[in-house]
């Protein structure tokens, strides 16, 4: 079946949670008034919800358990989040992060990769390892019925990887041919230039989280256990477990396959570079030939997930970018038909991660694009916002939180994040009353201290031929000639 | 949140107790309990309860999509889905969507071959909301249509083409297959996002005419489900709907079977670094007899890293990237897709033969059990999957409603899932057999320039 989703991909991720914001007038009995189609009806009070627990425990050996019962449908959906992200790779092979992670399954215990999956896949189980900027992470979701076999797979594939030589020059081959695809797709190359421009090459933000083509010839055995041994390890883990269980289940479940996990030296990841300071607005193309339209990102180094402004930041980005009604969406989409989706968001991350407002656009609108951005990147710093937007953005937010926490897979993405940034486990549930709290000032005050026109670096990918003209008279910026890298093209 | 017990008190959410299946992930068989009523104009309403969690979702079927549209005019259902967004005779341009958000509700839509979905998920408080906005484009939207409107999201559409398709790496080979596959003018012929110059091609009267032929209520079903009560959606359903008008009956052509004569080659050049080939057989339709044994046949080949194709392809020869296979069952027609791309170095005749050599070994032996059974448990989770989410695409609303257009029972979930546990092996082998050897389409997709790179046809040209 071919589905064609009306909408491009939102904005930002909103956290959100809690009881209603309520905002709009009570409905009365509905029935009992004449219907008068000319206005919308009056909603009544917004629902309630009841936020499920976190339960903790720790295991001897400093594995942190954080379990959370959601019993209707018998499925357990687990994440071992490890302090083993690419920020902890060596500054002369990035990607190794990502490439531990990616090896864990491929050969575990006595199994081989093959039978890892055909286990998993008997199971009914989805086991899955990856690896982000801040944390890697080993995935677990299974039947109720299953989740002892799968267990067991689970913890051969975290505690027991094998890193055989020919998984390995297997998996780094795929790499290989992997990183020569990306110049296929205009957003991988923007997803690769855009924070390599930004952070620069030092900065684990700035470089290619699944390497490059010389870092992955790089990639070995040896590599490959120093960084699992050195990170891997449970006083650098935390394993969420949310689903038909209880922490007393967990617990035994748990300690009897992962008790055994050697405490060890975790290793702490090395202090980041400090970002290069920005430069004066410029505009970076990097050529795709023939490309049906630009890939554009505007932006520079954001905030941390840390920063005291979260909330302020959470309401402006949506207002800017972070919904379908935002003002980047409205103008490049709704007004102007320039694209099939505009829009805006901060990466928080441990350490202040990138602001980026982007869009796919028709090539030969690009020009029209950017000038469209810009004043909209502007105007959210040079107006207060007017109260019926301020109080539209804060409602979606707040009220659109109980579906966050619909499905096992949802709430653990929800409670993945406390844990992940070391924020408390009660978190959400004051998150209505802060969000509830943020005015048209903190908006516009939030919008000119974290959004700054004058230093965006403005990437964008498409064909050279068709969009460079337009883009150097707008006169806002020189240009500069880039490749997928980042790096200058002479 | 805690939810309500899984039990069937109230027809609270999801899993009732029935007979032990011994294979099976769980005790329990799926069951989504449901009310239903129909309006005198025909508009089929489907209530689903569910109060886990204090949202409700509205999700409304038409019974119309690409398969409906006339030749010159591919893509039109999709434009037209754009369309109901953009205002009624109550709502005015754009807010739709601002009324939703102001409610913490989200909203989207989606067009097939077959039909075209809308939903909206929010917060129980905000029912009444959707259903004033549902009615109004239901009844009501043809009075705001303007030409403005059409060229808007005209352009919206062609930019979805261009993100989606041109832009995209081997974004066009799926039309490129299609008009092989089907005669010129069969309504499948043309993929749902059309052709560019077919959106440039439409009008306001086409905006009209398509309305009043199938944007009625009796050619809909409405599922609203979530934390509500079936007797207040009634009455919520009646004052909003009540008054829309009933409009023509639909009769819908349905397009005869299709069997091509002889394989297929083509080549399509794009800018892709390595070549690709895809391989598309006629099959069976949606919930035809053979369409779960189809299924299961595509996954024993390419799913997972134990499957077959994969195995021999990626893992041990190394000759490919990627292999996927699927079995695309749309309601009055369905394919067979494979397709594999090349690693630097090697050829798509070479995968090919490999692709010849496993399909061969499946007709000629069958799967084991064991591969079978890894397809069914697999997809026994997917079911499951599904019964924890009651909104958005895919959730158990959207389910209830495919589930009554395409077999006519809304609480399907059980006799579904039984369909693939049913298959055996010998099923297995049988629609390899049956479908795998007949003609057909076999598209290369290559880097620009490289002709002599696409795959051969025995004893043919290129």
């Amino acid at each position: 079946m071919n589905t064609l989703d009306l909408r491009a991909l939102r904005g930002a991720v909103v956290l959100a949670t809690g009881a209603g914001l309520v905002s709009l007038a009570p409905a009365g009995d509905l029935a009992a008034q004449a219907l008068d189609r000319t206005r919308p009806p009056a909603l009544g009070p917004a629902p309630t919800l009841r936020l499920p627990a976190v339960q903790t425990a720790t295991l001897p050996n400093g594995l942190q358990l954080a379990v959370v019962e959601m019993h209707e449908v018998p499925v357990v959906d687990l994440t071992l989040i490890l302090d083993a992200g690419a920020v902890a790779d060596p500054a002369d092979l990035p990607g190794l992060a990502t490439f531990t992670a990616n090896m864990l399954d491929e050969g575990a215990g006595q199994r081989s990769a093959l039978q890892i999956s055909e286990e998993a896949g008997f199971l009914g189980a989805r086991l899955t390892t990856a690896a982000g900027f801040d944390a890697a992470s080993v995935g677990l979701h299974v039947s109720k019925r299953q989740l002892g076999a799968a267990l067991d797979l689970m913890a051969d594939v975290v505690l027991r990887p094998t890193f055989a030589d020919s998984e390995i020059a297997r998996q780094r081959e795929l790499r290989r041919t992997a990183i020569l695809q990306q110049r296929d797709q205009p957003v991988a190359m923007a997803g690769i230039a855009f924070p390599a421009i930004v952070f620069g090459g030092v900065h684990p933000y700035g470089r290619p989280i699944n390497g490059s083509e010389a870092s992955t010839a790089a990639l070995t055995r040896d590599r490959v256990v120093e960084f699992y041994q050195g990170y891997y390890r449970p006083g650098n883990a935390k394993l969420l477990i949310v689903g038909d269980i209880t922490l007393i289940e967990a617990r035994r479940l748990i300690a009897a396959r992962f008790g055994a996990w050697q405490r060890g030296e975790p290793r702490a990841t090395a202090p980041a570079a400090p970002v290069p300071a920005p430069a004066a607005r410029t505009f970076y193309l990097v050529d795709k030939p023939g490309a049906a339209q630009s890939v554009i990102r505007i932006g520079h180094v954001g905030v941390a997930r840390d920063n005291p402004d979260y909330f302020p930041l959470e309401v402006m980005n949506t207002i800017l970018g972070g919904s379908f009604t935002s003002r980047l969406n409205q103008n490049l989409r709704e007004t102007h038909g320039y694209t099939y989706g505009a829009n805006s968001q901060f990466a928080m991350r441990r350490m202040a991660g990138p602001f980026q407002a982007g869009a796919s656009v028709q090539s030969a609108k690009t020009d029209s694009s950017l000038i469209e951005f810009l004043q909209e990147l502007r105007r959210i710093r040079d107006e207060a916002v007017p109260q019926a937007e301020l109080d539209k953005a804060k409602a979606y937010i707040a009220l659109g939180l109980p579906g966050n926490f619909e499905t096992t897979s949802g709430a653990a993405a929800q409670f993945r994040d406390l844990l992940t940034y070391g924020l408390p486990l009660t978190y959400y549930n004051t998150y209505i009353q802060h969000i509830n709290a943020v005015t048209a000032a903190d908006v516009l005050r939030v919008a000119r201290q974290y959004v700054n026109p004058d230093r965006f670096a403005v990437v964008v990918v498409g064909d050279r031929s068709q969009i460079e003209a337009g883009i150097r008279a707008l006169n806002e910026g020189p240009i500069s000639i880039r490749d997928l890298w980042g790096q200058e093209v002479r | 949140m805690t939810r309500c017990s899984r039990t069937a008190a109230g027809g609270l959410a999801v899993l009732l107790l029935a007979c032990a299946l011994p294979s099976g992930l769980t005790a329990q068989a799926l069951h989504v309990p449901y009310t239903t009523f129909t309006l005198p104009n025909g508009l089929k309403v489907i209530v689903h309860e569910d109060h886990s969690v204090p949202i409700v979702t509205v999700n409304t079927w038409y019974h119309v999509g690409s398969g409906d549209e006339r030749p010159g005019r591919t893509g039109f259902a999709h434009l037209f889905e754009h369309l109901m967004f953009m205002g009624s005779q109550h709502v005015p341009t754009r807010q739709f969507d601002q009324l939703l958000e102001a409610a913490g509700a989200d909203n989207n839509g989606s067009t097939t071959e077959d039909r075209t979905n809308y939903f909206e998920d929010g917060p129980t408080n905000a029912l009444p909301l959707m259903l004033y906005l549902d009615a109004d484009r239901m009844g009501f939207m043809l009075p705001e249509i303007t030409a403005e409107k059409v060229d808007l999201q005209r352009g919206v559409v062609q930019n979805e083409r261009r993100q989606s398709y041109e832009n995209q790496p081997y974004g066009l080979a799926e039309e490129n297959i299609l008009r092989r596959l089907y005669p010129a003018g069969h309504a499948y012929s043309w993929p749902v996002i059309g052709s560019m110059a077919d959106l440039s091609a439409a009008t306001i009267e086409d905006v009209r005419q398509f309305s009043r032929t199938y944007y009625t209520p009796t050619n809909a079903t409405m599922v609203i489900g979530g934390d509500v009560n079936p007797v207040a959606v009634r009455r919520l359903v009646e004052r909003y709907f009540g008054d829309v008008a009933r409009g023509p009956a639909v009769t819908r052509n349905q397009p005869p079977p299709v069997n091509l004569a002889a394989d297929v080659y083509a080549t399509l050049e794009d800018r892709v670094q390595l070549p690709r080939v895809y391989s598309a057989w006629h099959t069976a339709r949606a919930f035809s007899a053979d369409d779960a044994a189809l299924s299961v046949l595509a996954d024993v080949l390419a799913s997972g890293k134990s499957s077959r194709l994969y195995r021999r392809l990626v893992y041990e020869m190394q000759i490919a990237t990627q292999v996927s296979a699927y079995h695309d069952a749309l309601k009055a027609d369905g394919s067979f897709r494979l397709y594999a791309t090349a690693r630097p170095g090697h050829d798509l005749n070479e995968i090919q033969r490999v692709i010849g050599e496993e399909v061969r070994r499946i007709v000629e032996t069958g799967p084991t059990v064991r591969e079978v059974q890894r397809i069914i448990n697999q997809t026994e989770a997917q079911f499951l999957d599904r019964m924890e989410r009651v909104g958005s695409f895919g959730g158990k609303a959207d389910q209830l409603a495919f589930y009554d257009y395409f077999v006519g029972t809304p609480d399907y979930f059980q006799a579904d899932l039984d369909r693939y546990r049913r298959v055996t092996p010998a099923d297995v082998q049988r629609v390899a057999r049956e479908y795998l050897q007949r003609p057909r389409v076999v598209l290369s997709v290559v880097p620009q320039g490289r002709q002599e790179l696409a795959a051969t046809q025995p004893g043919g040209t290129r």
